[in-house]
């Protein structure tokens, strides 16, 4: 394939630099295992850098090397062998499902319960397509549809080659390559992810989805996206999906730069609904994400809203920077555990600018031995006057081997500054579900009903479409766990 | 290496002092006391004191503390006058004990004709007498994670209150503690160490109060453990108005056995630098905790109130409410946990904190967490930071209260809701006395 013969050809090419004995292992569309410079310079050179971006990545990687691993999280789980993974794999097709027949039933049940094409159960499955497949066209209209307006919405990889000054100036403006472990690993590696830039002024004519972009099959393991919304312009940006996706890669390290200038305004909504791992916590992803906006301009906004019912391990702080006079920001979150799966989400809302204001909704929902943490911070600089914040956090515990925890951090230098959280956890009560099976309700539907009765204030945020599945998504991440 | 020493503070003053002091400090010739104080220093080594890195230290740094040339206190300070001694009550004939840089002194206080049930006596004089109960008291904390401020008070203790009422017994006449700090130039580190028992279903009310006489530094780091049998109920205010260059840090460890029911109430005023740390143990069905504080501080001065309170049993309820204004520069922290406990259902836990500022240089920190493993309870918690209620202060002006005056009623309601909440009625008046003092003190409204 021609991704194959290429990837010999770079490696050849910069053949000599590698002395683990590499080559021979080609064949298999990937680096070999483990990571080290000759590999951050190889990924370097497959994905056709120029000299500054290899260059901060190898700053990134020489620091990755020296920090330690960071354990404040409330989650556990074994340390991870960084060296027994590949960093970098060019798409497969090979051993992927030929058809739906082959694909694990269990999952092809979910599908169908969120209601997915069957087109789309296709490629979500990771089933080889045909070039036909519907959403291609419809890709290629949405493309050209944006390119009207001027509108740049395309892979990191691409934007680096097309747009340099763009990415040169905003990479690593939000989350700097020494930002935490995990977001200097990936600044070292990553190889994938969106670039969306709007101009002065423009309103974005849809919402933009990775899962509308051509390229996007193969998402990777170590995203890296950047948003810039200009003076005036708005985005929709829409993440992941409802349905579960097929991975092969257990750690997952993204991380998501937005920067809104001003009156700009960006929101972001993710669904996310990795692979938890099977009922006793066996395999899984660990997705350990950093995602910070800047809203740097006066009047700016940033939304971020999140539906993570995924993944064995979610390590994930949406947080905004407000440094604009008047800036808002807004946090979001459903965040759903069931079976042994370990969340410790939350968000950061640094008050900077004057008349800054930020609103955080966060519900959490623990069921089976699963392990949940609210986990934020809101602080108000000293230059932060009149700015406001308001929080709410709730959650919601099924069953009694599950755990819930809330550990906001509110810091406050400024007298005219108004911070307010407000944290409450409590079970379902029995009433509510009495009702409900009085109605002939059945017990999980009743569930289902109650939890998204209590997620609503979220569930709202999210776009239509986005927000019919995972409503169906709620009820069907707390499974088995009543009865 | 250079991990630790930003996780830590030396220790090696204190290890040195205890090398020093070992044979005379009370109760050398007991061999258990002796192993008691060697596992102190020990722990205390081990950890070294806490810097902002360690996570229950986040927003409060010990580190001016290593600048002090530490003396131990020395019992034979002049007595200072006896109505210069302060108290919260306007009784005269309530059982007192009195401590001076934290030995007690008899001259000061009051034991005579003790109400019946009441054992009221030092520490230093009980290690003398050795009954057979202290060992087990002195040890008794193996429930409690050993923090390098109770391990260094373990090693370097000599006197305190001890206060043991029996079972049964309904105290109504209040129980006041006083401790004065006295430093001259030489600042003076003091380790008081408290026993509060009460026995099966009694009751009782316990003031300490805690104050500076002169200027002068005292580094004052206490340990109280109270332990409450089942059906006891004990009302515990503190009123802490240490000289403001002082350090007042104290470790509260309660244990509450089942039906027994603890309410402590703190105002403090005083100090450069105070934490009120409170651990709480739920041990037992029935079991309720109430802890309220307030905090009024100005200039530099730093304020932390840190309370765990941990349900260990179902059917168990807690209520903290924590109140304050800031003025100047000060700092007040907040960090309060909440610990539901597997299989600890039918729990109720409320927890609020609210911080005025006053200020633009004033800081409020807040961590209020929740940690719950059961699924059967209604815990919640709030916090707010902020300032004066601009409407508020309009109503007033519009009715002719000049800004001054209104800010200060504002502030004085404020906290008088913790003060209505959490303390016991007869107190009300004295603390809101104290509360109005602090604001007479400098005019509101410059700001």
């Amino acid at each position: 394939m021609a991704a194959t013969s290429e990837t010999i050809r770079q490696v050849q090419d910069i053949g000599e630099r590698y002395k683990f004995g590499f080559v021979t292992d080609i064949e298999s569309e990937m680096a070999p295992k483990g990571l080290n410079e000759d590999i951050v310079r190889f990924i370097s050179a497959k994905k056709g850098d120029p000299d500054w971006l290899l260059e901060w990545r190898l700053k990134a990687f020489r620091l990755w090397q020296t920090m330690p691993e960071p354990e404040w999280a409330k989650v556990e789980f074994p340390e991870i062998d960084y060296q027994d993974a590949y960093y970098y794999s060019a798409p497969k097709m090979k051993d992927r499902p030929k058809s739906l027949d082959e694909v694990d039933p269990e999952l092809l049940r979910t599908y169908e319960k969120l209601g997915i094409p069957l087109k789309e159960q296709e490629m979500l499955a990771g089933v080889a397509v045909d070039a036909v497949f519907d959403s291609v066209s419809v890709a290629t209209t949405f493309k050209k549809k944006l390119e009207e307006v001027g509108v740049i919405f395309c892979s990191i990889t691409e934007a680096i080659a097309e747009h340099p000054e763009l990415v040169r100036k905003y990479l690593g403006s939000v989350v700097p390559y020494s930002d935490n472990k995990h977001a200097t690993l990936n600044s070292a590696v990553f190889t994938d992810g969106s670039f969306v830039y709007v101009p002065k002024g423009v309103r974005c004519p849809m919402e933009l989805s990775t899962y509308f972009r051509i390229n996007a099959e193969n998402t990777g393991q170590f995203e890296r996206t950047l948003i810039i919304a200009d003076e005036g312009s708005y985005v929709s940006y829409l993440e992941g999906c409802t349905a579960p996706m097929r991975d092969e890669n257990q750690l997952h390290a993204a991380v998501v730069e937005l920067v809104a200038l001003d009156d700009a305004e960006i929101k972001y909504s993710t669904v996310q609904n990795w692979y938890p791992g099977d009922e006793n916590g066996v395999g899984g992803i660990y997705n350990f994400v950093t995602k910070r906006g800047a809203c740097r301009g006066r009047n700016s906004k940033i939304s971020w809203t999140q539906v993570e019912t995924g993944s064995a391990i979610t390590w994930k702080y949406p947080s905004c920077v407000l440094q604009g006079d008047n800036s808002v920001g807004e946090f979001y979150s459903i965040a759903i555990t069931n079976n042994r799966q370990q969340a410790d989400t939350g968000t950061k809302m640094i008050h900077i600018g004057k008349n800054t204001r930020s609103r955080i909704i966060s519900k959490g929902i623990s069921a089976g031995k699963a392990d949940q943490t609210y986990r934020g911070l809101v602080r108000m600089s000293n230059r932060a006057s009149g700015a406001r914040n308001y929080t709410q956090c709730d959650s919601l515990l099924i069953g009694d081997e599950c755990g819930a925890h809330t550990v906001p951090y509110i810091e406050s230098k400024n007298a005219a500054a108004q911070v307010e959280h407000e944290a409450t956890t409590s079970r379902i009560s029995e009433d509510q579900l009495f009702y409900c099976r009085q109605r002939g309700i059945d017990p999980e539907a009743a569930v289902a009903l109650v939890v998204n009765g209590f997620c609503r204030e979220v569930l709202q945020q999210l776009p239509m479409e986005f927000a019919v599945e995972a409503q169906k998504l709620v009820g069907i991440s707390l499974e088995g766990s009543v009865g | 290496m250079s991990e630790t020493s930003q996780q830590s503070l030396g220790t090696e003053a204190f290890a040195a002092q205890f090398q020093a002091r070992r044979e005379t400090l009370p109760g050398s010739g007991l061999g258990w006391l002796g192993a008691l104080r060697e596992a102190g220093i020990a722990a205390l080594a081990e950890r070294g004191l806490p810097t902002p890195r360690v996570e229950d230290w986040k927003y409060t740094n010990l580190r001016p503390l290593e600048t002090l040339a530490l003396t131990a206190a020395r019992p034979d300070a002049p007595a200072p006058s006896l109505d210069l001694v302060p108290s919260l009550l306007a009784t005269t004939d309530h059982p007192r004990l009195v401590f001076l840089n934290g030995f007690l002194r008899p001259d000061l206080s009051r034991l005579a004709d003790l109400p019946e049930g009441v054992e009221l006596a030092g520490l230093a004089d009980l290690i003398a007498k050795q009954p057979d109960w202290l060992q087990s008291e002195l040890s008794d904390d193996g429930k409690f994670e050993t923090t390098a401020l109770t391990a260094l008070n373990t090693a370097l203790m000599e006197d305190g209150a001890v206060l043991r009422i029996a079972r049964g017994a309904v105290v109504e006449r209040p129980i006041e503690l006083v401790f004065l700090g006295a430093a001259e130039a030489q600042p003076l580190s003091i380790q008081p160490r408290n026993l509060i028992a009460l026995g099966e279903a009694s009751q009782a009310t316990v003031i300490e109060v805690h104050a500076g006489l002169g200027e002068g530094v005292t580094v004052s780091n206490s340990v109280s453990d109270v332990h409450l049998a089942p059906g006891a109920r004990l009302t515990h205010v503190k009123l802490q108005d240490e000289s403001h260059r002082s350090y007042h840090l104290a470790s509260l460890r309660a244990r509450l056995e089942r039906d027994s029911t603890y309410e402590g109430f703190g105002l403090s005023l005083g100090a450069a630098l105070s934490r009120n740390e409170a651990r709480v143990r739920l041990e037992g069905s029935g079991g309720h905790c109430l802890l309220g504080g307030g905090y009024l501080m100005r200039d530099k001065q730093h304020c932390d109130n840190t309370t765990v309170i941990e349900h260990l049993a179902p059917h168990t309820s807690c209520r903290e409410v924590f109140k304050g204004a800031l003025d100047d520069k000060a700092r007040g922290v907040f960090q309060g946990k909440i610990v539901v406990h597997r299989d600890a259902q039918h729990i109720d836990g409320h927890q609020l904190s609210k911080a005025l500022l006053l200020s633009d240089d004033a800081e409020m920190d807040a961590k209020p967490e929740l940690e719950i493993y059961a699924d059967d309870v209604k815990c919640s918690h709030g916090a707010t930071a902020g300032e004066i209620d601009h409407d508020a202060l309009f109503y007033l002006r519009c009715r002719g209260i000049p800004e001054a005056k209104a800010r200060s009623l504002l502030i004085q309601a404020f906290l008088a809701e913790a003060v209505e909440e959490a303390a016991p009625e007869a107190l009300r008046e004295a603390l809101n006395a104290r509360i109005i003092a602090w604001l007479a003190a400098k005019p509101q409204g410059a700001n």
